[in-house]
Formats: structure tokens, sequence, C-alpha cells
């Protein structure tokens, strides 16, 4: 007896079996199809793709604002998102960076953008064996005849950042919360500590590393260290991680409307992070226009005129950094002031320094 | 002898039956989310063995998964609990990684070398939990999770000293590599390394310590029951100790082979790396034997590395993915009941 019911079990592993099999006569069928049209969009078409950090796409940060440059360059182009227009590939490890920018370099796009540093090595290796592709590195310098390389001077958008927060802070201590200790992060910071002692050397900066940026509890928890020792402006430069300092903020500015908390975003315009109720702690955000970039990028590409083999800086001067929009936070004179150091640095009158102090490299 | 067929049947058929269900589970979810779960599965199938790329890179995958799985499995049968595979991972790496870069010998001395002082640096960061529970029974659970901290801390710390303040390491020399010209182009340039050569020697390892030695012999009666070995005249400390020693070398291998053939240099990570953890799912779903583990990597490795396939060519995101794979995994583990189900049927059937 017992035998019958396990050659019904068989039967239905059989059965699974075949199905399972049938799926894969299938799908070779279809991976043909695709190819062929992919093939015959792309001769006539532009099509572009990026590949995320482990961050991910919706990080409200930096890969977000790579995305948002995408998505605005396809509909420019009356592009739809999937083979031969534009789309994206989220990487969960660092491991899947490699197999990622190889499945789109293999489905014919054009262009494939890898997002962020620590994609150097993979971008390096991937670059050197599909050669018919185009890539672009944010952040990091690629040195092959198919790729361009993206880099922005982080530091002078945070130096207005800083500016901003020395003018803003009444209790003349300020924060600043870093995510891995590297060389990108470091222009932030540094930026970010000139911009306040431009405005007043006296002011206290609390800078602090967490060491990740994809973990908002440690930032929750730096921050709400920081506030509690009299900090009132947080300067955040950790992707995720800083999303916890906008709860940290938030929750503060719900307990008692009148705290005086505020928090700098970084990257895209945090500004709807902020929000509580109807007051929002961001004071306002420094924006790396990963977007320009990329649309920038996308367009020479197009027309044949891709940069391969460039180093590409953005700085305040081409539109690369900027402050976001403050939405009444900072008061009119503040600004003025502000817009004053913009033209310096613009004009070349203030050199920002890329390291800290005592974080050069030897 | 019917009752042994049956017994055998039955542990074919659990994981068998759990992977179905898991798969039928995760294509409701995708159903429901609005996404074709037939292109989904195919895209998991195509992720996994379409070409000779995704046959490689699954591979590559399973390699780590492998030897994380048999650090586990191999610690648990002494009746230790070693959580501290992945600190023990990761040390390994930079151990590997750094004998890889700093010397410059003939590839003969310079890869084993590469290998053995992953192992070794493995096999230390376990000797200290072991050693705390043989003499002073502070459980390994708790002294391995806090190694796993201080191993991921200490070497950011040393990449960061080794490099200048940098955050990667150099790269291995080529006479430390484990990648081969001849496996890149066999699998169109994947990244599939001999790594898996040592992982599967290692599963032999594995089975012979425990199945043909002495020691083996002595290792398991610990696990069975300590106070009866003891009684018996077997030192429960020196075990505790080798166990986790062999343990931490297994882990220690894993990270060589990320160092040495998948990576070939290490960055400054800001979290774990998972493997260590996905490890204790391995050997579980391996019930702690060495072939078992080569099962449970092979389907962890091959969902791991196929369902970034799911995004790419079936359009689904990432987060239903990761729900799907975690679905088949979790009725996976669940072959307890399934077996338990299948037991009680078998057993109906014989009363009539």
């Amino acid at each position: 007896m017992a035998k019958r019911k396990f050659g019904l079990a068989l039967s239905v592993l059989l059965a699974a079996g075949t199905l399972l099999g049938a799926c894969g006569s299938d799908n070779g069928e279809e991976a043909k199809n695709e190819g062929n049209n992919s093939g015959g969009e792309s001769s006539s078409e532009f099509s572009v793709a990026m590949v995320t950090d482990v961050g991910g796409v919706d990080d409200k940060s930096f890969n977000q604002a790579a995305w948002k440059g995408i998505q605005e360059f396809g509909k420019d182009k009356g592009l739809e998102k999937g083979d031969g227009g534009f789309d994206y590939l989220q990487s969960a490890g660092e491991e899947d960076y490699i197999p990622n920018l190889n499945a789109l370099a293999r489905r014919d796009f054009n262009l494939v953008f890898g997002v962020g540093f620590m994609m150097q090595d993979a971008l390096d290796e991937i670059a050197s064996q599909q050669k018919d592709t185009e890539f672009a590195i944010i952040d990091a310098v690629v040195e092959q005849p198919n790729t361009v390389s993206l880099l922005f001077k982080e530091h002078e958008g945070s130096f207005l950042a800083g500016v901003a927060a020395g003018l803003m802070s009444e209790s003349k201590k300020v924060g600043f919360v870093g995510g891995m200790e590297n060389e990108v992060i470091y222009r932030f910071e540094s930026g970010f500590v000139q911009g306040v002692k431009a405005v007043d050397p006296s002011i206290e900066v609390d800078v602090q590393y967490t060491g990740a940026f994809d973990k908002a509890e440690l930032g929750k928890t730096t921050a709400n260290r920081m506030y509690s020792s009299g900090v009132d402006v947080i300067f955040h430069a950790a992707g995720g991680t800083g999303n916890g300092v906008f709860s940290e903020a938030k929750e503060r500015k719900a307990n008692d409307p009148d705290a005086n908390v505020w928090v700098i975003g970084v990257d895209s315009d945090q500004y709807d992070e902020g929000a509580v109720g109807d007051t929002n702690v961001t004071l306002t955000s420094m924006l790396k226009r990963v977007d320009v970039a990329v649309k920038d990028i996308s367009e020479k590409a197009m027309n044949g005129e891709f940069p391969g083999g460039e180093v590409i800086t953005y700085g305040i001067a081409d539109d690369g950094v900027a402050l976001a929009d403050s939405r009444g936070a900072i008061p009119e004179d503040v600004m003025a002031k502000i817009e004053e150091y913009n033209e310096k640095i613009a004009s070349g009158e203030i050199e920002v320094k890329e390291y800290p102090e005592g974080k050069e490299p030897k | 002898m019917s009752t042994n067929m049956s017994n055998r049947m039955i542990n074919l058929l659990v994981p068998a039956i759990a992977v179905i269900l898991g798969l039928l589970v995760g294509a409701i979810v995708m159903l429901v989310s609005g996404y074709d779960p037939v292109a989904g599965y195919i895209a998991l199938w195509q992720g996994i063995f379409g070409d000779s790329y995704a046959i490689g890179e699954t591979i590559r995958q399973i390699t780590p998964y492998i030897l994380a799985g048999l650090a586990v499995a191999f610690a648990f049968r002494t009746g230790l609990f070693n959580i501290g595979v992945e600190g023990q991972l990761i040390v390994g790496w930079f151990a590997a990684v750094y004998v890889g870069a700093a010397f410059d010998l003939p590839k003969v001395i310079h890869l084993p070398l590469s290998i053995l002082a992953g192992a070794a640096a493995g096999a230390l960061w376990a000797f200290l939990p072991g050693l705390l529970k043989a003499k002073m029974k502070i459980h390994e659970v708790i002294v391995t999770i806090m190694m796993n901290y201080i191993a991921l801390h200490v070497v950011n710390a040393l990449i960061k000293t080794w490099s200048g303040g940098g955050d990667k390491t150099e790269r291995i020399l080529e006479s430390a590599s484990l990648r081969s010209e001849f496996l890149s182009s066999l699998t169109d340039y994947s990244r599939l390394h001999y790594g898996i050569i040592v992982a599967l020697l290692m599963v032999v390892v594995m089975w012979f310590i425990l199945e043909k030695t002495t020691t083996g012999f002595e290792l398991k009666a610990v696990g069975f029951n300590e106070h009866a070995s003891q009684y018996a005249g077997m030192k429960i400390g020196k075990n505790i100790i080798l166990s986790m020693v062999i343990s931490g070398a297994f882990a220690g291998l894993a990270g060589a082979m990320e160092g040495l053939g998948t990576f070939g240099n290490m960055y400054t990570r800001g979290g774990f790396t998972g493997i260590g953890f996905d490890g204790i799912a391995v050997a579980l779903l391996g019930a702690n034997t060495p072939l078992g583990v080569i099962f449970g990597a092979v389907l962890f490795g091959s969902l791991k590395y196929g369902a970034l396939n799911m995004p790419n060519a079936a359009q689904i995101p990432e987060e239903v993915v990761q729900i799907v794979i975690a679905l088949v995994i979790f009725f996976v583990a669940c072959g307890y009941a399934i077996r338990l189900f299948l037991t009680k049927m078998s057993k109906k059937k014989g009363e009539k």
C-alpha cells in the first residue's frame, strides 16, 4: 500500500518535471526572438541603462538621482523602459556588479552607467571585455577607451551647505554624518567644515562616520547623540544611513514643535524626507546633479560624441553641484550670503580643499 | 527492508516537494503582484542554466556556500553552533589576499600558501571561541557573534592601513589567482574559478575526518553526548577546540575563494557578506552531512545567482524576487513538517 502512495508522489514529481521541461524549451525560442527584436531596435535607436550599487534604485539619494536622469532622458527621446530603451538593474551585493553590468551589455544597450565608486573594478573588467558597449562610471576613474569617468566637486557644494549650517545654527554646534570613510565622502566633509569655518571659525563641527551607506538605524543613533549634545544642524552624506538622521530629527520635531533641529540632505532634493505634519526639518539639500551628468553623457553618446577615455568633473560652475530650494527655511539675508560664496567659488576666488585636514592621501 | 526503502524515498521526496511547494506559493505571490510567474521562472531558470556564462557564474556562487555550509555542519556534528562563520570568512578573505599580494613566489607555492593563509586565519578566529568554550564554558554562540563584528571592523581598519587610507586592497598577483584563462574562455568570460575543486575536495575531507578517523569518531561522540564521552575517557575540551578550528578553517577557505577567485582583492565593507549566515541554512538543509551540504549550497547558490536574472529578463522588481526566493528557502527549511506528513501517511497505509 505504501508503495502506491509513493508511486503517486513520484508521478506528481514527474509531471512537475515535464512542466518545467516545457518551460525550458519554450524559453529558448523566446530568448531567440528577444535577441532578434532588441538587435533590430538598437541599430535604429539609442538605448541606455544603469546598474545601481548596493543602495538600490530607491535610496532617495545617489542611485535615485541617476535613475531620474535616465528616465528623463528616455522620456525626452520617446524611449520605453525595457530592451532597446532604458532600464536599470539593482545589485544586492558586490558580487552582483559584474553579472549585472554584463547582462546589460549583452542586452545590447548602447550606453551602460555604473553608479558608484564601488563598481570601479567590476566596470574596468567588463569594459575590457565588452568593447562594443560604451560605459560611464560615476565617482571613480576607469581607464578604458570605451569608458568615461564622471566626478563631482562635492566639496564645492558642501561648502555652501556649511555656510548655510553655520549661519543658521543657534547653538554654534553643527554635525556631519558620513557613510563609509573614502575619498568621495571626505570631499563632503572637507567642504562642509570649510564652509562652516568661513562663516564663523568658533563654530564646533562634530564629524562622525557610521561606516555604512545602508544602515538607517546607525544614522538615527548618531543623530540622536549629536542633537542631545546640542548640535542643531546636521549635514549627512551617508545615503540610506542618512534616512535615520531624518527620522531622528522628525521625531524630535514631532515631540516638540519648537525644537530647533535641522537636517541638510544630500545628492537629491530630500525635502520630502523631512516633512513632519505641516513643518519640515529639511534646511536644504546639497544637490549632486548625477541626473544632469547622466543626461549630458547620454545626449553626447547618442549624437556620436561619446567622450570615451576622458575624466569629466562637474562642479558649481557646471551646475554639477548646488543647493536645493530651501522653501523658505533659509531667510533672504542668509540666502544672499550663500549666493555670494556661490559666485566666489564659481569664479575661482575661493578654492575649496578636497581633503579634510589630516586625511590627505599619503 | 520495505521500511528502509520508504525512508530513503522520503529523504528524496522531502526536498523535491519542498522546492515545488515553494515555487507554487512564489508563483501565487507573483500573480497577486501582477507579474507573470511563468516568465519569472523561465528567467530564473535561464539565469541559472541559460548559457555557459550563467552556469559558470552559478558555480562560482555555489563555491563559497559549500565551504560555509561545511564549516557550520562540522561544528554542529560536535554539538557546537558556529555562528562565527561570517567573521572567519572575512579574516580568511583578508589573509588570503594579503599573502596573495604581498609575496612574489612561483605559482606552485604561492597559490597553496595563499589558500592556506586563508584557512589558517579562519581557524585562528574560531580557535578563540573554542578555547573559551572549552576552558570557561562561555557559550560559543555569544562569542562567535561578537567575533563577527570584531573581524569586520579589524579587517576594515587593516585594509585602510595597508592601502594608505584607501578603501580596497591591492590586487593579488597572477601567481596566487584561482582564476584561469581556460575556465574563463570555457564559460564566456564568467568568473568561474578553480575554487569549486577546492570546495569539493573539502567535502571529501570532512567526510573522511568524520567517518574514517578516530578523531572524527571522538568529535561525533562529544556531539552526541558530552558526558558519556567524558566517561569513556575522551578529552572534551580538546575535541571542542579541534572542532572549532577545523570549522573555522573551512570558513576561512570560503573567504579565500572569494579573495583569490571571485574578486582578486578586498574592499572595506559596511556590513557582512551574508555568506556565513546563509551557511547555517545550507548546513541545516543538508542535515549537516557533507553530501547534504553540496545539495544545500547548490540550491542557495543557484537561487541567489539566478534571481538576478528575474528583474533583468522578466521585469519583476527585486523586492518581489526576494520574496519568491525566500519562500522557496522557507519551504525547504520546513522539510521536517513535510517529512512528518509523509511518514504519517505511509504509516497509516502500513496499518491498513
